[in-house]
Parts: C-alpha cells; sequence; structure tokens
C-alpha cells in the first residue's frame, strides 16, 4: 500500500501539451477516481503513473520517492486495462501466474496466492479455459485477480467497466467498491462516467483538457462546484444553465437578471463584479420547483414527460427558448405541452461568472422574487 | 467411402444434374488434371525402366518386356506373342534380329529355333516396377548424403529466418524510435534488387568468411528475408499494444515479452514463413550450385543435376530422384497447412 504525489506534472506529445502542470496527492488506501470527458488526458495521466508514458516535465513520487526513471515493470503497481488486455493463448490460471513468473515467485506460493485471487473473484471453475470462453463479466473479474494477486503497492483501473453491459457494470462497480474495502488498497481509478466516479470515489479529481479542474469528495463536488464545467459535469441529468446578467450587489446578496426574464435576489459575493457583466446561473433539475397551477415569473412548456413511476423528469422550453429539464421524485400530473411555473431556490443556485468560476455562496437571506 | 461420395456427386439444390453442376465439375476435373496430371506422370515414370521411358506411344503404367531363361543361352530373352503361318499363337523368345526379321526359340525346345517377319510379333509385357530407379542412387550414389544436407539446410535456415525476422519485426511494429519507418522501407527496398545482381559480391563475400563448399555458406546469406519481415511486422501490428503494456506491468523483460507473447500470438504467420522458408530453402537450386562444388556438401537440388551429363542424361534416375525430392516437402505442407488454419481460427482477441 502506498502513497502518491504528482508535482507539477507535464506531458507532451511533439507539439501538443496534452498534460497541463497537475498536482496530485493519494493518501494510502485512498480510492481516487480520474474523471472528465474523452480526450481530457485522464488515461494519458493513468499511463504517467504507470510508467508506460514518460513524464516531460515535473514529478510522480510513489512513497516519498521520485520515480519517473523508474521503468513500468519496477514500480510494483498493477493496471487494469480498458480491453483486459489478456493474453489470449494462455489460460486464466497462466495470465494471473504471469506477472509472478516474472518476479521469480516460488512455484508453490503462485499457485497459493492464484488461487486465493480466484476463490475472491469467484472464478476458480475458469482457471483452466483461455480467454476467450469467457463472458465479458468473467474476462474483467480475470484482469482484476491478474491485478491482485500481485499485490501492487496501487491499483491503476483504465475504464474497466466501460466494455460491459449495462447490468453488469452496475453489479461489477458494486464488486469493485467491496474489493476495495476488502483489499483496503490504494486505487486509481479512470471513467468517463460520472455516476462511477460519484458512487465510487474517496475523491474525484475532474480532468479537462489536461488539467485539472477541481479535486474533492465526490458531495463536495456536487454541492461546490469550482466552475461551470464541473458543475455541468457532475450530477446526472446535467445541471440547467440560463444566461444572466449581474445587475447590483447588495450586502450578502446579488441581484441579477435571468434569461430576460426576470431579476431575482441570490446570495452569492458579488463585490469584484461590475454591473452589466454577463454571468450564468445553475440550478440542478431535482431543486426546481414547479407547480402546474400557480403564477411564478418562470413560465415554461412541458416537451417531454418522463414518468419513470418512482421520479420523473420534464423536459421543458422557457420563455426565449432556453431548454430546461426537471427531475421530481415520484409521480407528476405534467403532461407534453402543458404550462407550468417554476422557481428557483436561492440557496440551491449557482452563479458562475464570464469565465466560469463559482461565486462564493453568502449565508444572506435574499429578498422575494421581483418582477 | 460413402461420404466420399457423396461429397464428390454434391449438385446444386441436391437433386438432378443442373448444366451449372456439369461445368463446374468438369472444369474441376481438368483442374485436377493439370494440377495433378504431371505429379501422377512422374511417380509413374519413375518406375520405368530407362527403355520404357523412351518407348513410343509412351504408356501411362510402367510395363516391362518379360524375360526367360532358355536353355543354351547365357542372357535371358525377350519374349514375344508370336503368330504362327498357319495362323496359331503362341509364345516364343527372340534370339536375335537381323533386319525385319527375328530368330526366334520356344522356350520348351531350345535346341529348334525359327524365323518369323517382324510384324508377326508383339512383345508380351506386364506391369513391373523399377525399384532399382530408386534403390541404384540411394546406394551407390551419395543420395543419402544429399538429402541430409537438404535437410540440415532447410531446418537450420528457417529457424534462423524465423528467429531472425521475428525479431526485426517485432522491433518495427511494436517500438517507436526515429527512422523506423525508413528502415522498413529500406529492407522493403531490397526486394527490387534481383538475385543476380548482387550474387557476385555475395560469393564473394562468403568466399572471404570461408564458407565455400560449407552448408553455411547456403544457410547463412538468405537468413533474413525482406518478405518474411514485411509478412511478420504486418501480423504483429495487429496484435493490440495494450497487451505489451499490460505485460510490461507484469514484469515482462523485452525478451520475455517477445518470446512468451509476440511469437506465440504470431504462430499463425510464423508458420507462414516456415512453410515458405521451408519451400525455398528445399527448392533452391541456383546458390547451392554456386557455392557447393564438393559432392559431399551437395544438397539434394544440386545432387540431382549431377545426374544430367553432357552427353546423356539418365532420366530413370532423375525422376526417381524428383519424387524423393517432392516427398518431405509434400509432407511438410500437409502438416503446417492444418496449423495454418487452426492458428488463424484461435487468434481470440474480441
Amino acid at each position: 500500500m502506498a502513497t502518491l504525489r504528482l508535482n507539477k506534472v507535464n506531458k507532451r506529445f511533439g507539439g501538443t501539451h496534452v498534460i497541463h502542470d497537475v498536482d496530485l496527492e493519494v493518501v494510502d488506501g485512498e480510492f481516487v477516481v480520474f474523471v472528465g470527458p474523452s480526450g481530457c488526458g485522464k488515461s494519458t495521466l493513468l499511463r504517467m503513473v504507470a510508467g508506460l508514458e514518460k513524464v516531460t516535465s515535473g514529478t510522480v513520487e510513489i512513497d516519498g520517492a521520485v520515480v519517473n526513471d523508474v521503468s513500468a515493470a519496477e514500480r510494483g503497481l498493477a493496471m487494469v486495462f480498458q480491453s483486459y488486455a489478456l493474453y489470449p493463448h494462455m489460460s486464466v490460471y497462466q495470465n494471473m501466474a504471469f506477472g509472478l513468473e516474472n518476479t521469480r515467485v516460488p512455484r508453490p506460493e503462485i499457485d497459493q496466492r492464484v488461487r486465493e485471487a480466484a476463490r475472491l473473484l469467484r472464478i476458480e471453475e475458469y482457471l483452466n479455459r483461455k480467454p476467450r470462453a469467457l463472458s465479458g463479466g468473467q474476462r474483467q473479474r480475470v484482469a482484476i485477480g491478474r491485478a491482485i494477486v500481485r499485490k501492487p503497492r496501487i491499483f491503476l483501473l483504465d475504464e474497466p467497466l466501460s466494455n460491459l453491459d449495462a447490468e453488469l457494470r452496475v453489479l461489477m462497480r458494486a464488486e469493485l467498491a467491496s474489493l476495495h474495502n476488502r483489499l483496503a488498497a490504494t486505487m486509481i481509478y479512470v471513467t468517463h462516467d460520472q455516476v462511477e466516479a460519484m458512487t465510487l470515489a474517496d475523491k474525484i479529481v475532474v480532468l479537462r483538457d489536461g488539467r485539472v479542474e477541481q479535486v474533492g469528495r465526490p458531495l463536495d463536488l456536487y454541492n461546490h462546484p469550482a466552475n461551470r464545467f464541473v458543475a455541468g459535469f457532475i450530477g446526472s441529468p446535467k445541471m440547467n444553465f440560463l444566461p444572466a446578467r449581474f445587475l447590483k450587489a447588495a450586502p450578502g446578496n446579488v441581484m441579477v437578471e435571468v434569461a430576460g426574464i426576470a431579476e431575482i435576489e441570490l446570495p452569492f459575493d458579488g463585490g469584484r463584479l461590475s454591473p452589466g457583466e454577463e454571468m450564468t446561473l445553475g440550478i440542478r433539475p431535482e431543486h426546481i420547483r414547479h407547480d402546474t397551477a400557480g403564477a411564478a415569473p418562470f413560465q415554461a412548456a412541458v416537451t417531454v414527460s418522463e414518468q419513470l413511476g418512482g421520479e420523473s423528469y420534464l423536459y421543458c422550453m422557457l420563455q426565449g427558448d432556453h431548454k430546461i429539464v426537471i427531475h421530481a421524485s415520484g409521480q407528476t400530473e405534467a403532461r407534453r405541452g402543458d404550462e407550468i411555473a417554476m422557481t428557483f431556490p436561492p440557496h440551491q443556485t449557482y452563479l458562475f461568472d464570464a469565465d466560469g468560476t463559482a461565486l462564493q455562496r453568502t449565508g444572506a437571506k435574499p429578498a422575494a422574487v421581483s418582477r | 467411402m460413402n461420404r466420399t461420395l457423396a461429397f464428390l456427386t454434391r449438385r446444386r439444390g441436391g437433386r438432378g444434374w443442373h448444366p451449372t453442376d456439369i461445368l463446374s465439375y468438369a472444369y474441376l476435373m481438368l483442374g485436377v488434371l493439370m494440377m495433378f496430371g504431371p505429379v501422377v506422370w512422374l511417380l509413374m515414370s519413375s518406375f520405368k525402366t530407362q527403355a520404357g521411358l523412351v518407348e513410343f506411344p509412351p504408356s501411362f503404367l510402367p510395363y516391362s518386356q518379360e524375360q526367360v531363361m532358355v536353355e543354351g543361352y547365357k542372357d535371358p530373352l525377350p519374349l514375344f506373342e508370336v503368330t504362327l503361318p498357319d495362323g496359331s499363337k503362341k509364345p516364343m523368345a527372340q534370339v536375335r534380329r537381323i533386319g525385319i526379321v527375328s530368330q526366334m526359340v520356344d522356350p520348351k525346345q531350345p535346341d529348334q529355333t525359327i524365323r518369323v517377319k517382324f510384324e508377326d510379333r508383339t512383345p508380351i509385357r506386364s506391369l513391373a516396377f523399377a525399384w532399382e530407379n530408386y534403390v541404384t542412387p540411394l546406394k551407390q550414389f551419395n543420395f543419402m548424403s544429399y538429402l541430409w544436407n537438404s535437410i540440415v539446410v532447410t531446418t537450420v535456415a528457417t529457424f534462423i529466418t524465423l528467429v531472425v525476422n521475428s525479431m526485426a519485426a517485432f522491433g518495427l511494429s511494436k517500438y517507436e524510435f526515429k527512422g523506423r519507418t525508413s528502415i522498413l522501407i529500406f529492407i522493403i527496398g531490397t526486394l527490387m534488387i534481383p538475385i543476380t545482381v548482387i550474387m557476385v559480391p555475395v560469393y564473394l563475400v562468403a568466399t572471404q568468411l570461408g564458407m565455400v563448399n560449407s552448408l553455411w555458406g547456403v544457410i547463412l546469406p538468405g537468413a533474413a528475408t525482406p518478405t518474411g519481415v514485411f509478412l511478420l511486422r504486418q501480423y504483429m501490428l495487429t496484435i493490440p499494444d495494450e497487451l505489451i503494456d499490460a505485460a510490461r506491468m507484469d514484469n515482462a523483460s523485452e525478451w520475455q515479452i517477445y518470446w512468451r507473447l509476440i511469437v506465440p500470438l504470431s504462430l499463425p504467420a510464423i508458420a507462414v514463413l516456415a512453410i515458405f522458408s521451408i519451400m525455398w530453402r528445399w527448392n533452391d537450386f541456383l546458390w547451392p550450385l554456386i557455392i557447393l562444388t564438393r559432392n559431399e556438401v551437395y544438397t539434394l537440388q544440386v545432387g540431382l543435376n549431377a545426374f544430367q551429363g553432357e552427353l546423356q542424361v539418365q532420366w530413370h534416375f532423375v525422376l526417381a530422384m524428383t519424387v524423393v525430392t517432392l516427398l518431405p516437402i509434400t509432407l511438410v505442407f500437409a502438416f503446417l497447412q492444418k496449423f495454418i488454419t487452426t492458428g488463424i481460427a484461435s487468434t481470440g482477441m474480441k
């Protein structure tokens, strides 16, 4: 088990700069998830930790020792690949034993470790099969087993669930979580799926274009996104964004005009803003209050109503062609074409300035919505 | 047997002979005849005696004239069926032939000879395999040592070719380094140089290295083939890089990656190259002919050439030894071909 520290890590492929000054600290036993849209550099970053890619500048430290020039084989890490990368000509047993044979672990110990991992992952019956005779989920387990037997200092997992079907993915996600608890191992997990990130992580690292946007515990990211990108990336369905314009600051509050429809007072610190500045208002679908028969400044027409029984989603069109998604628990009366009135609870809104940076929320109690 | 018959009478739609069935069978039979005919003819001719070979009209099966020992004559005499003046037929042995008249003797009455006109007698022939075509060269000439030399050259050269080419292909397909493409182009470019152009320089190099009249002189110059490198490289490109990354994470050295991952996974391509290499080496004639001048280091192909004298070609030996030469390569092909198909079927990546 080990700690990992990245110091101003950069990566260039020829002229393209793919990783920019990444700093990160992973403590022992932590489950860290790198999340971001495809092409954001998360896999590259993981491969740099693994030693499969060279670091252009900056340092990678494992247990306090700089490992920039230590080869992948000698870093003592194990990796689970997206395609599993099982050796097709070897049996499941040989696949798992390969790494141990290379480190000259004695035969009886290899046997014991492989069988133990197989028991843990419930793949004992398949030990003599070739990978092609296994289903996707079984292959996935073998790939994880191959990592476990190595007793690595850190587990690296590169989108390990993306090749599984939806049902199996949920199942394996839970298994991974319990595996992490049982092994108490440090794990770094790469995914583009924010649900996986939210459910598995102790700590999420949100990446975009090779830069770290925010690092934090899942709910911290959900409740206090540092910027508009993180706000939009974490949470499903996505946060709604509406254009807003800063009007004036009051003590502990700001007055903004939202989508040209209404002026509302919100509890944010607007000290550094100048009147007339363009902003973005964010509100999560589950925080919007709505009513089919009410009078509120925000009136929207329902375009699609999805009723799942336990919850419902309303896809609405606000005045001025702004799309809004509402998530309501339980069932709703609203149907396609209905007019509904919405209110945005001020303490559950987010404000982002023109650069996308989130404004600091204050504890002030804003006045009622005014037209 | 039934299944063979069912296979050979397979028709379109299963019932009745459609014209296309007849056409296909005719076409296929023509193909079989053209591909297989010469080989069968070679096999049959290899059992004919020297006289039988030059016979006209030629016969398909190896016949030879029957001979009998007749009392009072030192050598066995050829047997003919003679039509006597009274119209009856009788087997008689020919003592000698003068112009268009033969002097014949009845083996049962050795002291009585008669004269028979040339056209009144036909030779009595029976199926006879001239095994001596095979036995004599294998015993009297050095054919066994030719065979051994050929086997040594083929196996050693093929082994070296496979090892060297697969290593080069591994490097060119799985490592990123400066000039990789130019090296590949350079290697493939050597395909454009005909062997006749480099024959003299290569011979000079071989002489300097003291490899004339040694089997190494045959084996080494052709060990690295551009075709082989290219073939293996193209196949290795299809092996996912993630497998190699996985092996690196699994603490495998570069040699282990090559030996335990790349080689087993490239086996289908390696088998193809093995077949090619075996055929090239086994059938190679020109280069061994140049580099080998002493009888005891001859390979089969060069040895076969020795039966062709300037004045006389011993066709019966040439044909028989050609059959011997063909046998091993046929066996190898039959064996490895099966291996190739299973090899391709077992590439189990998703």
